[in-house]
């Protein structure tokens, strides 16, 4: 039963909730840059969106590895998510060659919040 | 106190809004107007243009776009920066002094054009003098493409720049001169930073990295709070008013469109960052974890707080070479079962490519509508769906198995499964792919030139 507890205490919302974002390319190299919302929401993506987490999310959909930075000064992340671009640059045949996008892909995902929070 | 100075985004990229400029020097007061023309792979464009003509390598729309602001920018006294020049900045120097002396301008207009990036004549003599110019990604020699190189230009930094303003230009022509440069220099020109003030040079780098993408730092492409972004049919781009302690606002003219928030700069701010800590420059290194970002005003931020960091002892190159070809071609299937249509198609046409022993070195499906940006992420599709977009593309060394590829689309109309269409474009176009190659050079191999030319 303790388990059916601290499941009511929190609940699932997707990060567009909680943040918004923006990303660009460096090579094959897409960043998103993951802006809380509101400044009690940092704490929350900090501890959440690890950047396991977010390699976790991108799989299959990224072929390398993900390195997540901190700016606390303006409540956000910076994740960098490598072999995401299909070569990169001109290389890329995606649609999504300069990874204007993953911004948004990064949103889909669901992390857990206090129930009492107010999203 | 010195009066901050307010220097304004005319264009973000090359093929930005032509309106932009002349609305920044028209619609209120500005000093300097900043505008930047080149990514990675612009320099190798104007390099293909200056090896059909010598007059050509920059960015010939830079003309007519300076035909139509010379008079408003010598009447007003404001000071243009442009990294319009390509490959060829003397070149566009020289078709941008005619268009000044047929408008009447003579005397009025000092053209200060900066050369010393490209690195093309010299790439034999940099490496038999024992500079391999490593690729930053990959670790691999030049010497492994050395006959594919198409361009090679060196980022210079802002210190060109301020000697041309020193001596007297008003309208400043470049090559290849970093986007945060063309912001930086009119600060430390008007201030008289010291050029080891870190904190000063991270400073206007920072406000460089702001305004160098246009619009996408006043409401253009913002996230938050899109559909409430008054405007966007006349966005006002963004104008730094930077303040000699290193300290600035960003802001636009009064009476324009989109809009300047806490949010709408943070974004910018993100934009292609890598490590925050160090945003490494030809003349500094800026710590973005310690720009601090505050409201102050309507459509109006002020930014403060950026600490920088002694510039590294080397430049970046940024090196193109044709790397081989690709093509890219696209079906309409509608209703029903669209998105089994284009599969079915997508198989289809893998089938037949296999039989011709076609092999290329990447061969890519999008389904349009379903999972072309978001990939697995956007989840199972709506087996109602209108229509979806059948993307199919291939990329190899040799140009004769992407032209096939190309010839092998349309057949699937006649050929394949129902209810197909949008081939109205024809076969899909075979494009070389001329590639990047990110290297390091030592800062004493570098002497960037400085000339003034009158009208």
């Amino acid at each position: 039963m303790t388990s059916k507890k601290s499941r009511k205490a929190t609940k699932k919302v997707r990060l567009l909730e909680l943040a918004h974002a923006r990303s660009g390319d460096k090579g094959d190299t897409a960043n998103v840059g993951l802006i809380a919302l509101k400044a009690e929401y940092y704490p929350i993506l900090k501890r959440q969106v690890t950047a396991a987490r977010v390699a976790k999310h991108f799989r299959g959909v990224i072929e390398g590895g993900v390195e997540r930075f901190e700016l606390p000064n303006l409540r956000a992340l910076n994740f960098l998510l490598h072999g995401a671009l299909g070569g990169g640059g001109t290389l890329s045949l995606k649609t999504d060659a300069q990874g204007k996008v993953f911004s948004s892909a990064l949103l889909r995902m669901q992390i857990d919040v206090p129930r009492s929070l107010h999203v | 106190m010195k009066r901050p100075i307010r220097i304004a985004s005319g264009q973000g990229f090359w093929g930005d809004w032509l309106d932009a400029p002349m609305r920044q020097v028209e619609a209120g007061p500005i000093d300097y107007l900043m505008m930047d023309y080149l990514a990675e792979v612009t320099m190798s464009i104007m390099q293909k243009q200056r090896s059909r003509n010598p007059e050509l390598g920059y960015a010939k729309d830079f003309v007519p776009l300076m035909r139509r602001l010379l008079p408003a920018i010598v009447r007003k006294g404001v000071r243009v920066t442009a990294n319009a020049g390509g490959v060829n900045p003397m070149a566009c120097a020289h078709a941008v002094l005619s268009e000044a002396r047929e408008a009447d301008l003579s005397g009025k207009v000092a053209v200060g054009v900066v050369t010393g990036d490209d690195l093309l004549p010299r790439l034999d003599e940099l490496l038999a003098g024992g500079y391999r110019l490593d690729n930053l990604d990959t670790g691999e020699p030049l010497t492994s493409v050395l006959d594919a190189v198409q361009s090679a230009n060196v980022y210079l930094g802002a210190w060109p720049l301020v000697d041309a303003l020193a001596r007297g230009a008003n309208v400043l022509i470049t090559g290849r001169v970093t986007d945060t440069g063309l912001t930086l220099a009119p600060m430390i020109h008007e201030f008289g930073w010291a050029q080891d003030d870190w904190d000063r040079m991270a400073a206007g780098t920072v406000a460089g990295h702001i305004i160098e993408c246009g619009a996408q730092c006043s409401g253009g492409n913002c996230m938050y709070g899109w559909e409430r972004i008054p405007n966007l049919d006349d966005p006002g781009y963004p104008i730094i008013e930077a303040h000699p302690d290193g300290t600035f606002a960003v802001t636009k003219h009064e009476g324009t469109g989109g809009r300047v928030s806490v949010q709408s700069v943070t974004e910018q701010l993100l934009y292609e960052m890598g490590d925050p800590t160090e945003y490494i420059t030809p003349d500094c290194i800026a710590d973005f974890t310690t720009i601090a970002v505050k409201r102050a005003g309507k459509d109006r931020v002020g930014v403060s707080g950026i600490r920088g960091r002694a510039a590294t002892d080397s430049l970046k190159v940024s090196i193109s070479y044709s790397y081989g070809y690709k093509a890219v071609g696209t079906l309409v299937y509608a209703w029903p079962d669209a998105v089994k249509k284009a599969r079915a198609a997508d198989k289809i046409l893998r089938a037949r490519l296999d039989r011709l022993g076609l092999v290329f070195d990447e061969f890519m499906t999008e389904i349009v509508g379903v999972d072309a940006t978001h990939g697995r992420l956007a989840g199972p599709p709506d087996p109602e769906i209108a229509e979806v977009q059948l993307r199919v593309g291939v990329r190899a060394r040799e140009r004769p198995s992407v032209e096939r590829f190309s010839r092998e689309i349309a057949p699937l109309i006649l050929n394949g499964p129902p209810g197909v269409t949008g081939f109205a474009s024809g076969r899909p176009k075979v494009e070389e792919i001329v590639a990047y190659w990110p290297a390091l050079i030592p800062k004493s191999e570098i002497h960037p030139k400085v000339e003034i030319l009158e009208a």
